[in-house]
């Protein structure tokens, strides 16, 4: 075998992908949060709707997003190749196991916690991004000759459904759950554990996983009690 | 003190095998885990039954033979100790204990609770020595080795090969232990010949023996007698990914 397929073939080489295309993820999470703050604006959506705009037509943006879609396909897949042998490895279970003697709950179930910020990427793809790409758009005008396409709308209206709200702020615990474990254990898969920066990492990484999500739920709950 | 026990039963690799409850009476609490099960033997013996089938060697924590899973966790209950070490006071009276053999592919059930370790052999031969000739023995600080890297290395050569975080981790991987015999060669001077091929080579094999990937639950570090750091782990994808990028094996 080729030394670089066998690199990325081996269990090492395997979480080095989840590492990497996590680590991706986290830095996608801070960008995509940053622009959604824009909803927070009084402005009846026009700052959204033109970031918006910028989103969907500059060139730079268009391959930041086909890496982000590699980052997320990548690491679901490597996710389920890795499941699969974790599984195989172990064919008979215990019939008496007390896990929770030795080892967090989140980082015994990022494949749970996982599923569950894939359940919600599918339904917040289709709800956002389909519809700004292919669906009937309602358009609005700002006076500078430019037809925008009103995101605003559609995402306030969606946010005024209460379960669909709560679906949201619900997702955005399982997220944070998966970053608590995710976010330092990316560091130690890639061999970074020195005591100068891994204690700075864990606190770091508990810090991201509940401050990026609690923003990103702040803004479907803002919108909805609006 | 009166116990009852829930114990493992298998004759051979082929045989499905299943729990077998037994009762003992007169345990004291001053017996180590594996005089318990002496006990239940014995009284097999003279019932005229086959006796519960274990490995033990040294009994004294340094050998690493005697693998079981004691309600739920390797090694049963206490932290930093091995079976043989584990002592019926961490029990009490009246006490159900189940107890398995080590569950992974890369550890096949032989008979009862005994594991076929053979995979560790594996790992070990395929890279976990240092090749070159020794010669006579040479004068103390000769080769000089800060303490802190010395410390280093002789922590993860504590390592003893029992298998409990296989056992332990959810994914049935071997990563603390190769981690720890990676790291007590990379970490000295001797080891540096063949420290690329030596990381390359137990990693293939870990791989091959079947165990299973690294998700960093730290159960493998909190269940290990030897208290092996997590670090080792770090250290050995470091190892891992320094050799396939600069190693001769293209
Ligand atoms: C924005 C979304 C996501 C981010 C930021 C993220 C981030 C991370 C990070 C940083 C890790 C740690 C990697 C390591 O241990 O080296 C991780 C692990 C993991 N992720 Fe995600 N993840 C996301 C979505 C998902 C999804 C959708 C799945 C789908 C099933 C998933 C499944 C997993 C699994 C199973 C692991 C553990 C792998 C293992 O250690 O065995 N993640 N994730
Ligand atoms: S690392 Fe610890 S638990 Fe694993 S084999 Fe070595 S001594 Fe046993
Ligand atoms: S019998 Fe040797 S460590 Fe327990």
């Amino acid at each position: 075998m080729n030394w670089f397929v066998a690199t990325f073939s081996s269990t090492i080489g395997r979480k080095v992908m989840m590492s990497i295309t996590g680590l991706f993820l986290i830095i996608f999470l801070v960008g995509h949060v940053s622009g959604n703050f824009l909803l927070f604006k009084n402005d009846g959506g026009q700052a959204f709707n033109e970031y918006a705009l910028f989103m969907t037509t500059n060139p730079i943006v268009k391959i930041l997003s086909i890496i982000t879609y590699v980052a997320i396909l990548g690491h679901v897949a490597v996710s389920i190749i890795l499941q699969i042998h974790n599984r195989k490895a172990r064919p008979v279970n215990y019939a008496v196991a007390n896990p929770s003697a030795n080892s967090p709950w989140n980082s015994r179930n990022m494949g749970i916690l996982g599923t569950f910020i894939l359940i919600f990427i599918v339904i917040h793809m289709q709800n956002f991004w389909y519809q700004m790409q292919f669906g009937e758009m309602p358009m609005v005008n700002y006076g500078d000759g430019v037809e925008y396409k009103n995101l605003y709308l559609i995402v306030a209206e969606a946010f005024s459904v209460w379960w669909y709200v709560a679906i949201y702020v619900f997702s955005m615990i399982m997220l944070g759950i998966h970053l608590s474990h995710g976010f330092q254990s990316a560091f130690q898969t890639l061999g970074i554990n020195h005591k100068k920066y891994t204690p700075f990492i864990k606190k770091l990484g508990l810090a991201f996983s509940i401050l990026v999500p609690a923003a990103f739920a702040s803004i479907p709950i803002y919108m909805f009690f609006l | 003190m009166k116990l009852k026990l829930k114990i493992w039963r298998q004759k051979n690799t082929q045989d499905k095998g299943n729990f077998k409850a037994y009762d003992v009476d007169d345990i004291s609490p001053d017996m180590s885990f594996l005089e318990m099960i002496d006990v239940l033997n014995e009284q097999l013996e003279t019932k005229g039954e086959e006796p519960v089938h274990f490995d033990h060697d040294c009994r004294e924590g340094i050998c690493g033979m005697c693998s079981m899973h004691i309600n739920g966790r390797p090694h049963g209950p206490q932290q930093g100790v091995t079976t043989c070490q584990l002592h019926m006071r961490s029990f009490s009276d009246g006490d159900t204990i189940t107890i398995e053999p080590w569950r992974a592919q890369g550890f096949p059930v032989l008979r009862d609770l005994m594991v076929d370790r053979s995979a560790f052999d594996r790992i070990i031969q395929a890279g976990g020595y240092v090749s070159v000739n020794t010669g006579g023995t040479p004068d103390a600080n000769e080769i000089p080795i800060p303490k802190s890297i010395a410390d280093e290395a002789f922590n993860a050569a504590t390592c003893i090969g029992c298998g409990a975080c296989v056992a332990a981790c959810k994914n049935a991987s071997a990563s603390l232990f190769v981690s720890a015999k990676i790291s007590q060669l990379a970490l000295l001077p001797q080891g540096q010949v063949e420290r690329k091929e030596r990381a390359e080579k137990m990693i293939a094999q870990m791989d091959a023996e079947g165990f299973g990937a690294c998700t960093n639950t730290g159960a493998c570090s909190a269940e290990c007698p030897k208290g092996i750091s997590l670090s080792n782990i770090a250290r050995m994808n470091r190892e891992f990914l320094t050799a396939k990028a600069s190693s001769d094996n293209a």
